[in-house]
């Protein structure tokens, strides 16, 4: 309860040998431009999803490097395929491909 | 009466291969849907089986698609197709005129010279054996074309031939033995009992001086049969269905059957229907700048056909319909490649909630800018000052809460969810009660023509203006800045949007012609149709095109479409990008 306005955070913990990489494998070899983004959040300022509801495609796509596929599985479908994270992307990711990638794993 | 065993091999040949077409064909006829089917039958007894008819002549015989794009590559199908057609007609005429009975077996007319005892004349015989030698020539002179390319496909403006298979060879070897054999059996008998005329029987005449033809004719007869039978034995294994494929193709088309989202009898026929004549390799950007030649529709329908994996093939191309404006045989390549693109998503009733219910102001235009023209701010600052300057009042659909008009969605084969974005956009648009929905970007142009389904006009902006200007709401004033335009895919070949933005640019700007005007326009490579390439690749593909249209150095490169102004100018800024509602925006 958070009766003060003040809260315990639950422990965050990154277990990364408990963690399902096998998405974040098939990121890597399918999209290897994945593995350039240095997390400037472009993507997520102009991204059309992001810009009507909490869609964010940068932690989403830190998240699933990082094999916590979960919040990926309810939040990725959101995402419209419209491209423009593709076009702003400084470091050319090719962000679209990626999340087309995702999709279609988490959808098989 | 008139009969030798050596008819044998052709008479089997094409009794087999007529069988297996029509068999073939109406399994696949059968499995066209009731409204497919309903909509041949309106058809079939109306003037478009003669239209189809006449493009039947035109493409399937005379070529003259292929003649428009490669007069070589044309005379050389039409010594083939038209030759070989003539040969038939006119050889069953002379025939008749010979026999006067109409059921005279195939086989009749086609060793009439065999046949026919030279000494005994008809009505133009002599008329008949000239035409008949001049048409054998003329193929005789296709087929040695044909030759040519193989030996030197570079000579006939051809970069790239086809690439072969074993079996291919093999059918080809037997394609082109055919009339070389003809050649030899007519003029080895000519020798022997005279008859034919120029070619053949000077031919006799001169072999007769060095060769024991009397022993020759016969055996001669027999290769001639051969070879036709075995043509059309091996005929539906090859590359040669498109002969009769292609045929019935026009007519289905004329019909009025279309390519949909889905692989149907169709799509089977179009499979079948491509001659590989390797026309769209030359126009893929695909392989001229990043030198991948396994994707292009004549090795992607290739691979189809023969089961052979076309994963990446699915993916592989910037659906910029290049290859398509060229193909002769008029396959819906883009539309073919996206029934290979399955739809996988799940979604369900929540997944797209998150998108509010729009309420624009009701006004009688409305204005569309689409996701790429919200990354393109000064294309949009451009519109508004355009319709300032008109006098026009109009409402601004996605100026804030905007969503995707859903193309990227059915471009990556996922139809469900972009139903969802098109019935959200769709209440908006009708919300506002406009008259006129104007657009910025020609994907969403086309989407809103051809899956929205909406009873008011819709118009992408280029249209728009050019409408403006002609009725003097807006009047520009040219400027002298050199301009080269480029098309952009969605809305020339996607859309057969050209005069518009012609008439437009010339009216505010000194338009220089390019090689890549309308139809020929090339591809930004921004396309979001392809999801296999990498970004660089995107890059490369993008600065080819870029530096072929500043080849005729423009003070501007003018273009249409949000995306290839972004697309072009993160590639490079040497000369300014500009939307052609930007140089409207600047000169009036
Ligand atoms: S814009 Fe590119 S580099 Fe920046 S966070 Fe997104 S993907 Fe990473
Ligand atoms: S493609 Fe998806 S993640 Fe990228 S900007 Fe569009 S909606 Fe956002
Ligand atoms: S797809 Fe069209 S252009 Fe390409 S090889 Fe086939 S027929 Fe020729
Ligand atoms: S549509 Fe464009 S990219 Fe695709 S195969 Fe044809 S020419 Fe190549």
């Amino acid at each position: 309860m958070n009766f003060w306005g003040f809260s315990i955070s639950e422990a965050r913990v990154i277990d990364y040998d408990k963690n399902d990489k096998t998405l974040a494998q098939i990121m890597a070899t399918e999209v290897p431009s994945s593995k350039l983004c240095i997390g400037c959040g472009g993507c997520t300022a102009t991204c059309s999803a992001g810009n009507l509801t909490e869609f964010n495609i940068r932690k989403l796509q830190m998240l699933a490097k990082r094999g916590e596929n979960k919040e990926l599985q309810t939040q990725l479908h959101k995402c419209m395929l419209c491209g423009k994270c593709l076009l702003v992307c400084p470091r050319g990711v090719d962000t679209r491909r990626m999340i087309w990638s995702m999709l279609r794993f988490i959808n098989s | 009466m008139y009969y030798d065993p050596f008819v044998l091999p052709f008479s089997i040949g094409l009794n087999v291969l007529l069988i297996y077409l029509v068999i073939k064909y109406i399994r696949w006829i059968r499995t066209f849907s009731p409204k497919d089917r309903r909509t041949i039958r309106r058809n079939i007894f109306s003037l478009k089986t003669l239209k189809a008819g006449k493009e039947v002549f035109l493409e399937s015989l005379v070529h003259h698609k292929i003649f428009r794009t490669n007069p070589f590559l044309g005379y050389m199908h039409m010594c083939f197709g038209l030759g070989w057609f003539l040969l038939i007609v006119v050889g069953k005429i002379e025939s008749l005129v010979y026999h006067t009975s109409i059921f005279n077996p195939p086989y009749f007319a086609i060793f009439f010279r065999y046949f026919h005892p030279a000494q005994e004349t008809f009505p133009y015989c002599n008329t008949f054996a000239f035409l008949m030698d001049l048409i054998l020539l003329m193929i005789l002179s296709g087929l040695t074309l044909a030759l040519l390319k193989r030996l030197y496909s570079r000579a006939l403006g051809l970069k790239k031939t086809t690439k072969h298979r074993p079996f291919d060879l093999l059918i080809l070897t037997v394609l082109w033995l055919i009339f070389p054999f003809r050649f030899l059996a007519e003029s080895f008998t000519s020798g022997v009992r005279g008859g034919g005329s120029f070619l053949t029987h000077s031919a006799g005449n001169f072999f007769d001086s060095f060769l024991p033809i009397e022993s020759l004719a016969y055996p001669a007869w027999w290769a001639y049969s051969i070879a036709l039978g075995l043509f059309f034995l091996l005929l539906p294994f090859s590359r040669y269905m498109h002969i009769p494929t292609e045929m019935v193709y026009i007519f289905l088309k004329n019909w009025g059957i279309k390519q949909g989202k889905r692989f149907t009898a169709i799509s089977q026929f179009q499979l079948y229907a491509c001659s590989r004549c390797g026309i769209c390799i030359d126009r893929c950007q695909l392989g001229s700048s990043l030198g991948q030649l396994d994707t292009q529709p004549v090795y992607f329908l290739k691979k189809i056909r023969h089961g052979k994996d076309h994963s990446v093939q699915d993916l592989n191309c910037l659906m910029c319909g290049r290859c398509e404006a060229a193909c002769p045989v008029d396959l819906k390549l883009n539309a073919l490649r996206l029934t290979q693109r399955p739809d996988y998503t799940r979604i369900t009733r929540s997944t797209f909630e998150y998108i509010p219910t729009p309420s624009p102001a009701r006004n009688k235009v409305a204005y569309f800018a689409g996701c790429m023209g919200h990354l393109t701010p000064s294309v949009i600052q451009a519109m508004e000052r355009i319709f300032q300057k008109a006098g026009v009042d109009y409402t601004f659909i996605d100026r804030e809460k905007g969503i995707c008009c859903g193309r990227p969605m059915m471009l990556a084969g996922n139809h469900r969810a972009a139903s969802v974005l098109v019935e959200k956009n769709k209440a908006s648009i009708q919300q506002s009660g406009a008259d006129i929905l104007v657009t910025s970007c020609p994907i969403c142009y086309k989407t809103f023509r051809e899956e929205y389904h909406l009873d008011i006009q819709v118009m992408h902006h280029t249209e728009y203006l050019d409408l403006l200007i002609r009725n003097k709401q807006l009047i520009p004033h040219p400027s002298d800045q050199k301009t080269v335009f480029h098309n952009p895919c969605e809305l020339g070949r996607g859309c057969d949007v050209y005069a518009a933005p012609a008439h437009v640019l010339q009216a505010v700007s000194q338009r220089i012609a390019t090689a890549y005007d309308d139809k020929n326009s090339l591809c930004c490579g921004g396309s979001l149709a392809n999801l296999y390439i990498r970004p660089e690749q995107r890059t490369q593909i993008s600065s080819d095109a870029l530096h072929a249209y500043l080849a005729y150095h423009p003070d501007v490169l003018v273009t249409a479409c949000p995306l290839c102004k972004k697309t072009f100018t993160k590639t490079e800024n040497a000369v300014p990008v500009k939307d052609i509602a930007e140089m409207v925006a600047e000169n009036c």
